[in-house]
């Protein structure tokens, strides 16, 4: 983060102290000093670790039936099946990771892509203000109450189910709270004696918001970042559970807690595994979200 | 307040129209329509039957006909389940799926918000601790989830339910189905509770009551709970958005016949009119639903009008 003498830090503890600290340092020093959110980052970096190197360490396929063990095998270490089979005879550690890393890649590439709407409409609206960002806010607030997912749904059904759609839609859905929150704190920021002092040099407004505003917008957007992550591999899952979602041979948590379900009278363990997994990773998340929110002093919305 | 009431429902007539719309054209737009088998119908009994349901006109005179029907209160005729109409189908649905959504909300409010209170009041203790890590948890744990272990340990583990389907809505078919939608919501309540009920145990006029010596109990419950339950009360549009959504799988995990499922087996089969029936009407409630929240703010709370 930049340490720039001309963009100061939003939150109040920026007056204490002598020498200028960013806000980088001030809420990572805040943040480290609290154990639950640093044990949910630790806990993510292993998650994230396992869900990358897990599938090569394994010495069977995604898609492979092992037709040596009986199907259905509850986990074992003798074996290599350290997670048990499905009731196809498919290993459920290598799906449960496998999955993973397409949940995990939904979620950062379609909050990436909320980040960039959300981002750009918020501070434009924020920026500007009058009546643009009366009318820019007023489309948010109508499609606020549109119930998003059903039409998703439709997406997915009517356009076929490729993964880049699925990222792009999701996104799309998601942006909707990033920009109110980016858009509120464009308004203050608006007033800072720095942004004034562009706008006095003749600076172009695209050029404010971009050196100017937008840097300064990181903190709050990390924060809402983390919040957003979980929230879109909910919804990656939620269509993936009803067939909708990653088609095989990919698989995805969703998809895998669909079929674990549907056999889990079987072999409980190729339902319980991947919705474990997905619970830790989701709680992970929130409580990092949560803790980064407080390290920032900001409120909750 | 007679015109901020108006100024509101305006709001939402274009909501509406804006969902309609865009369902509307994004069913159309897709490759495939209903009446495509396998094997292909005679040209002529194709042609009769696209007549039927005015798909042989141009789009722009479709949107304007099925407009036209739903301002006489028609949904059109279900592609799917020949012979019924739309909106027989969701009367149907509806009384099933209004009992499943309406016991779950009770249950998310009545739990969320005790729970809420009872964390806010013993904050940092104990109960406090264990109660927002459950919520955590219930907010991190989708319905899907929790609705296959919920089967797995009460109906096929332990014998006491049923793990699916619905006779009438006996109560034991109904347990399992509510508690599964509700959890996360619940968990939500609970949270936004909290949240908001210290908010409020920090202002002013709350250490002006403890100063009287009022005992604690009416100090929460006096005068403290009224502001706060404002926070969950613009919660309640959302919260049914999030029901209604939810429906969608534990209707089908649980293999209950209400609209949620009508609504996937619709966008699947192509059924147009079901599908953009269900979306309307969903939308429909969802817009009525912020429109008596606003309203309900505007009571409680004078200073939202002027705005």
């Amino acid at each position: 983060m930049s340490t720039q003498p001309l963009s100061p830090c939003p939150s109040p503890a920026s007056g204490r102290g002598e020498r200028s600290s960013s806000l980088g340092q001030e809420s990572l020093r805040r943040l480290l000093a609290r154990p639950v959110p640093v044990t949910a980052a630790v806990l993510l970096a292993l998650l994230m670790l396992m869900v990358l190197l897990g599938p090569v360490l394994s010495p069977h396929a995604v898609d492979a039936i092992d037709f040596d063990g009986p199907w259905s095998t509850p986990p074992s270490l003798a074996n290599s099946h350290w997670f048990g089979t499905d009731s196809l005879g498919r290993d459920v550690f290598v799906r449960t990771l496998a999955g993973g890393r397409i949940s995990l890649l939904v979620g950062l590439f379609a909050t990436a892509v909320s980040l960039l709407i959300g981002v750009s409409y918020g501070a434009v609206a924020g920026y500007f203000g009058g009546r643009t960002d009366a009318w820019m806010m007023r489309a948010v607030d109508i499609l606020y109450a549109l119930p998003f997912l059903f039409l998703v749904i439709l997406l997915m059904v009517m356009l076929g189910r490729n993964v880049v759609l699925i990222f792009v839609a999701i996104g799309a859905i998601n942006w909707l709270d990033m920009a109110r929150i980016v858009r509120g704190q464009t308004l203050s920021l608006k007033q800072r004696e720095f942004v004034q002092a562009a706008v006095a040099s003749g600076e172009s407004n695209a050029s404010i918001i971009r050196t100017h505003i937008v840097p300064n917008l990181l903190g709050v957007v990390a924060v809402y970042v983390t919040l957003t992550i979980p929230q879109v591999i909910l919804t990656e899952s939620f269509l993936s559970f009803l067939g909708l979602g990653v088609q095989e041979p990919n698989t995805s948590w969703g998809a895998l807690v669909n079929e674990g379900a549907r056999e889990m009278e079987l072999c409980p363990w190729s339902l319980l595994f991947p919705a474990g997994f997905m619970a830790t990773t989701l709680m992970c998340f929130n409580l990092l979200g949560d803790g980064l929110r407080d390290a920032l002093d900001l409120k909750a919305y | 307040m007679l015109l901020f009431a108006l100024k509101r429902l305006a709001t939402g007539i274009p909501t509406l129209l804006l969902l309609m719309t865009l369902t509307f054209f994004l069913m159309r737009l897709a490759p495939g329509g209903p009446f495509d088998k396998e094997r292909s119908l005679p040209p002529e009994i194709e042609l009769a039957l696209k007549a039927e349901y005015h798909l042989d006109e141009s789009l722009p005179r479709q949107y304007a006909h099925y407009l036209g029907g739903l301002l006489r209160g028609d949904l059109g005729p279900s592609f799917q389940y020949q012979g019924s109409r739309v909106s027989e189908l969701l009367g149907k649905g509806l009384k099933v799926s209004a009992l499943l959504g309406g016991l779950a909300m009770l249950l998310a409010l009545l739990l969320g918000a005790a729970a809420g209170i009872f964390a806010a009041v013993r904050q940092h203790r104990w109960p406090d601790v264990t109660l927002m890590s459950a919520a955590l948890l219930g907010i991190s744990i989708p319905a899907y989830v929790i609705a296959p272990l919920m089967v797995l340990v009460f109906a096929v583990t332990l014998h006491w339910l049923p793990a699916g389907g619905w006779a009438d809505g006996r109560v034991a078919d109904v347990l399992l189905p509510v508690l599964a939608l509700a959890l996360a919501q619940v968990a939500a309540i609970a949270r936004l509770m909290r949240g908001a009920l210290l908010e409020v145990l920090h202002a002013p006029f709350i250490r002006t009551a403890r100063a009287k010596g009022l005992p604690e109990r009416i100090v929460i419950f006096r005068h403290a709970l009224k502001p706060a339950l404002m926070p969950l009360l613009s919660h309640l549009g959302p919260a049914t958005a999030g029901i209604l959504t939810g429906s969608v799988v534990v209707e089908q995990i649980f293999d209950v016949p209400g609209i949620g499922r009508y609504f996937v087996q619709g966008a699947l089969n192509r059924d147009y009119t079901l599908v953009l029936g269900v979306v309307s009407f969903y939308g429909a409630l969802i817009v009525l639903f912020n429109f008596v929240v606003d309203l309900l703010y505007g009571v409680l709370d004078p200073r939202v009008r002027l705005t």
